[in-house]
C-alpha cells in the first residue's frame, strides 16, 4: 500500500506546471465557492437570528386557531396555561406577549401601530430590548407607560414624557383607549419593527384591551436550537388540543422557502463552477493517461495486476483533487474569519432593500463546517467519476499494443 | 523438460483488406541454460512471437508451454500472474518507472511478489550490483545513460528470479560500448547462473554472442543454428 502511495504521489507531480495549474483550479473553486456558500449561509443565519431572537422566539404556544386568525378573541388564557406548563428540559425563558393593532395619536398625527405587550424583564433576557433604548428608559415590570422605535417617535414628533392616545378594539369588541407616557425612545435592527411597534407591559395591555390574563402567544426560547423540535413534541402532547404550539420554521415559513430556494440557485452556481474544475481535471487526467499508455503496458507485463494499477491511477485523481481541496479549505478559513468577525457593509439600494425587509444592512459570513466538508466531498465525488476514464483505459488495455504505442 | 515449447503457432491480424500472417506455423523448443537470438528481418514476426511466448498477446492457433505449464488460453490475471514469477522482461526502449529510483524499479517487483522488506533490499542491492549500478542506485532514470538504464532493466528482469529472460531488440537504442557491456553482463549471467535468454534482435553483435540463431521470415522459421 505505502509503495502505491508513494508511486501515486511521485506519478502527479512528473509534470510539475500541469500539476500546480489543475491545483490551482482546483484551489480557486474552492475559494470562490466556499466564499460564496459562507456569505449565503451567513446571511440566512442572520435572519434566523433576527426573527429569533427579536420576534418569534424558538416555540410560541398559541390559543388553537390564533395563528391563522390573528385577532384578539383568539387569545389564550394566562393563569390556566401556567397551570399546565410543564416543566421540560431544555427551555430557558418563556414570555407572555399580548399583540394587537392600535391608532396611535399624537396631537394631529395619527399612525397605525403594533402595540406588544410584554413581560419588560423576561423579555429583555430574550431581544435585549434594554440596551436598544436611545433616550429615556426602559420598562419596569407593571409599568404603566410605553416605549417605542426612533423612527416611529420620529414620524409622530414624540418625545420621553410625552402622552400617547392609543386607539384600538378590545377583547370581544370592547372599545380600548388610553393614554400612556412616554418613558423610552429605542432603536430597532429592524427598520420595520422600528417604523410600528410600541412596547407596554403585558398587564397594562391586557387593562388596554380588557383582556385579562389573556394573551396571543406565550414565547419560549431553548438552549440549544437543535433541542427545538423535542421540546416542542413534549410541550404539544403535554398541552394537548386547545393549544397550537408552533416552532420558528413553521411561524416563518416564507423566509424558510426563501432560504431553500436561494439555496437552490446556490447549488446550481457551485454546480456550474464545480462542472468547470472538473473538466479542468479530467482534461488533465486524460494527458496523464494518454502519455503513459506503454508505461501503463509495462507494468502489466512486468507482472502488475491491472486492478492494482487502476487503484494507484484512480489514487492520482483523488490526490490531485485534493491537493486543490485542502489548499483551498486552508486559504478559505482565515479569509473567512475575517469576514465573519468583519462583515461586509451594503450601501445604497441594496442596504435600503434589506432594511426594508427589516434586516441590518450588512453581508454576515458563516464559519459552519459543512461549508468546507462539502466542498471536499464535491471534490472528492467528482475526481472519482474521473478517475473511472483510466481505470477503463487500463482494464480494456491490450498489452501487446500499449507497449507499442 | 524444454523451458519453452511452441507448438503449431499462428497469429494473424485482420489487415485493412486482406489477413496479415504475423506468425504462420512456428514449432520451436528452447532449453534451460540456452542464450538463443530470433533474428529476421523488420516485420518478420520477431515481436509477435515474444508477445506470445511472454504471455502478452494470445495466438489465433498453437500453444506456448512454459516449463510444462500451458500459458496460452490462460485468463488475464493469470497470465499476469504467470510473467510476474516465472518471466523477467527486457524492452528495446528500457521502459523503467520514470518517478522510482534505479533501486525502487528493481525492489517494484519483489513487492508484487510480496517479498519482505529485508529481503527485497537485499536482492535489489545484489542484482544492482551484478550489473555494476552498486553506487547508481538512488539515480533516477532520466540521470542515467541508456546503457545504465538497460542494465537497471536486466537487474528488473532478473529480481522475480525468473525461469528465462524475454529481450526485445535490447541494444537498438545503445551504443557500442553500452551494448557489450550489457552483453557481457548478460552473457555472465547465463554462463555463471544457467539463466535463459530468449532475443529478438537486428544486432550483428548480440547475434555473435547467441549460441543459438533462429532465422525468421514472413512468420516462419527459415533456419534454427545452434554453434
Amino acid at each position: 500500500m505505502k509503495d502505491y502511495i508513494k508511486l501515486a504521489w511521485r506519478n502527479i507531480w512528473r509534470n510539475k506546471r500541469r500539476t500546480l495549474i489543475c491545483a490551482a483550479s482546483i484551489f480557486f473553486g474552492v475559494v470562490l465557492s466556499s466564499f460564496m456558500s459562507s456569505m449565503q449561509e451567513g446571511s440566512y443565519e442572520m435572519y434566523i437570528k433576527t426573527i429569533v431572537n427579536f420576534y418569534s422566539g424558538y416555540i410560541q404556544v398559541h390559543q388553537k386557531g390564533y395563528w391563522d386568525d390573528k385577532v384578539i378573541n383568539n387569545t389564550l388564557d394566562y393563569s390556566s396555561l401556567k397551570t399546565q406548563m410543564p416543566a421540560i428540559k431544555g427551555i430557558t425563558v418563556s414570555t407572555p406577549r399580548l399583540e394587537n393593532y392600535a391608532l396611535a395619536s399624537l396631537e394631529d398625527i395619527t399612525k397605525g401601530v403594533m402595540v406588544i405587550g410584554i413581560s419588560p424583564q423576561k423579555e429583555d433576557s430574550i431581544t435585549n430590548l434594554s440596551k436598544r433604548v436611545s433616550e429615556g428608559s426602559y420598562l419596569a415590570d407593571g409599568d404603566a407607560g410605553v416605549i417605542l422605535g426612533s423612527a416611529l417617535a420620529k414620524y409622530m414628533k414624540v418625545g420621553v414624557n410625552d402622552t400617547l392616545v392609543l386607539l384600538s378594539q378590545g377583547y370581544h369588541g370592547v372599545s380600548a383607549a388610553g393614554k400612556y407616557p412616554v418613558r423610552g425612545i429605542i432603536k430597532q435592527p429592524s427598520p420595520d419593527l422600528d417604523r410600528r411597534v410600541v412596547y407596554m407591559d403585558v398587564t397594562t395591555a391586557q387593562e388596554l384591551f380588557s383582556a385579562q390574563e389573556r394573551l396571543t402567544s406565550l414565547v419560549i426560547m431553548v438552549k440549544d436550537a437543535d433541542d427545538v423540535p423535542r421540546i416542542k413534541r413534549e410541550l404539544a402532547a403535554k398541552l394537548g388540543e386547545e393549544y397550537e404550539v408552533m416552532d420558528w420554521k413553521e411561524m416563518n415559513s416564507m423566509l424558510i422557502k426563501q432560504i431553500d430556494s436561494d439555496r437552490a440557485s446556490g447549488v446550481i452556481m457551485k454546480g456550474i463552477l464545480y462542472i468547470i474544475i472538473a473538466f479542468g481535471i479530467f482534461g488533465t487526467v486524460m494527458m496523464m493517461t494518454a502519455e503513459r499508455r506503454k508505461e501503463f503496458g509495462v507494468l502489466v507485463a512486468v507482472g502488475m495486476q491491472k486492478y492494482k494499477l487502476e487503484y494507484v491511477v484512480a489514487m492520482e485523481t483523488v490526490m490531485l483533487g485534493f491537493v486543490g481541496v485542502i489548499t483551498g479549505i486552508a486559504a478559505s478559513i482565515p479569509l473567512l474569519w475575517y469576514f465573519m468577525l468583519h462583515p461586509i457593509p451594503l450601501t445604497g439600494q441594496a442596504a435600503e432593500t434589506v432594511m426594508l425587509m427589516g434586516f441590518e444592512p450588512i453581508m454576515p459570513f458563516s464559519m459552519i463546517p459543512p461549508i468546507f466538508y462539502y466542498q471536499a466531498i464535491t471534490i472528492f465525488v467528482f475526481t472519482l467519476l474521473i478517475g473511472i476514464y483510466p481505470v477503463l483505459n487500463i482494464s480494456r488495455m491490450k498489452i501487446s499494443k500499449a507497449l507499442r504505442s | 523438460m524444454s523451458i519453452i515449447e511452441i507448438k503449431g503457432l499462428h497469429k494473424v491480424y485482420d489487415g485493412k483488406s486482406l489477413p496479415v500472417y504475423a506468425v504462420n506455423g512456428i514449432d520451436i523448443k528452447i532449453e534451460a541454460g540456452e542464450f538463443t537470438a530470433v533474428v529476421g528481418p523488420s516485420g518478420s514476426g520477431k515481436t509477435t512471437l515474444l508477445n506470445i511466448v511472454g504471455g502478452l498477446d494470445e495466438p489465433t492457433e498453437g500453444e506456448v508451454f512454459i516449463d510444462g505449464v500451458k500459458i496460452t488460453g490462460l485468463s488475464g490475471k493469470e497470465k499476469t500472474d504467470f510473467r510476474m514469477k516465472n518471466i523477467g522482461f527486457v524492452f528495446q526502449a528500457y521502459n523503467l518507472i520514470p518517478v522510482f529510483t534505479a533501486k525502487e524499479n528493481v525492489e517494484f517487483i519483489l513487492h508484487l511478489q510480496g517479498k519482505p522488506k529485508a529481503e527485497r533490499e537485499r536482492r535489489t542491492k545484489e542484482l544492482l550490483e551484478a550489473v555494476g549500478l552498486g553506487d547508481r542506485m538512488d539515480s533516477r532514470p532520466n540521470k542515467l545513460s541508456g546503457g545504465q538504464q538497460q542494465r537497471v532493466a536486466v537487474a528488473r528482469a532478473l529480481a522475480s528470479k525468473p525461469k528465462f529472460i524475454l529481450a526485445d531488440e535490447p541494444t537498438a537504442n545503445l551504443d557500442s560500448k553500452s551494448t557489450d557491456n550489457l552483453l557481457e553482463i548478460m552473457e555472465k549471467l547465463n554462463r555463471e547462473e544457467n539463466i535463459t535468454f530468449l532475443f529478438s534482435t537486428h544486432d550483428q553483435r548480440v547475434v555473435s554472442k547467441a549460441r543459438r540463431v533462429i532465422t525468421i521470415q514472413d512468420g516462419v522459421v527459415v533456419s534454427d543454428i545452434r554453434k
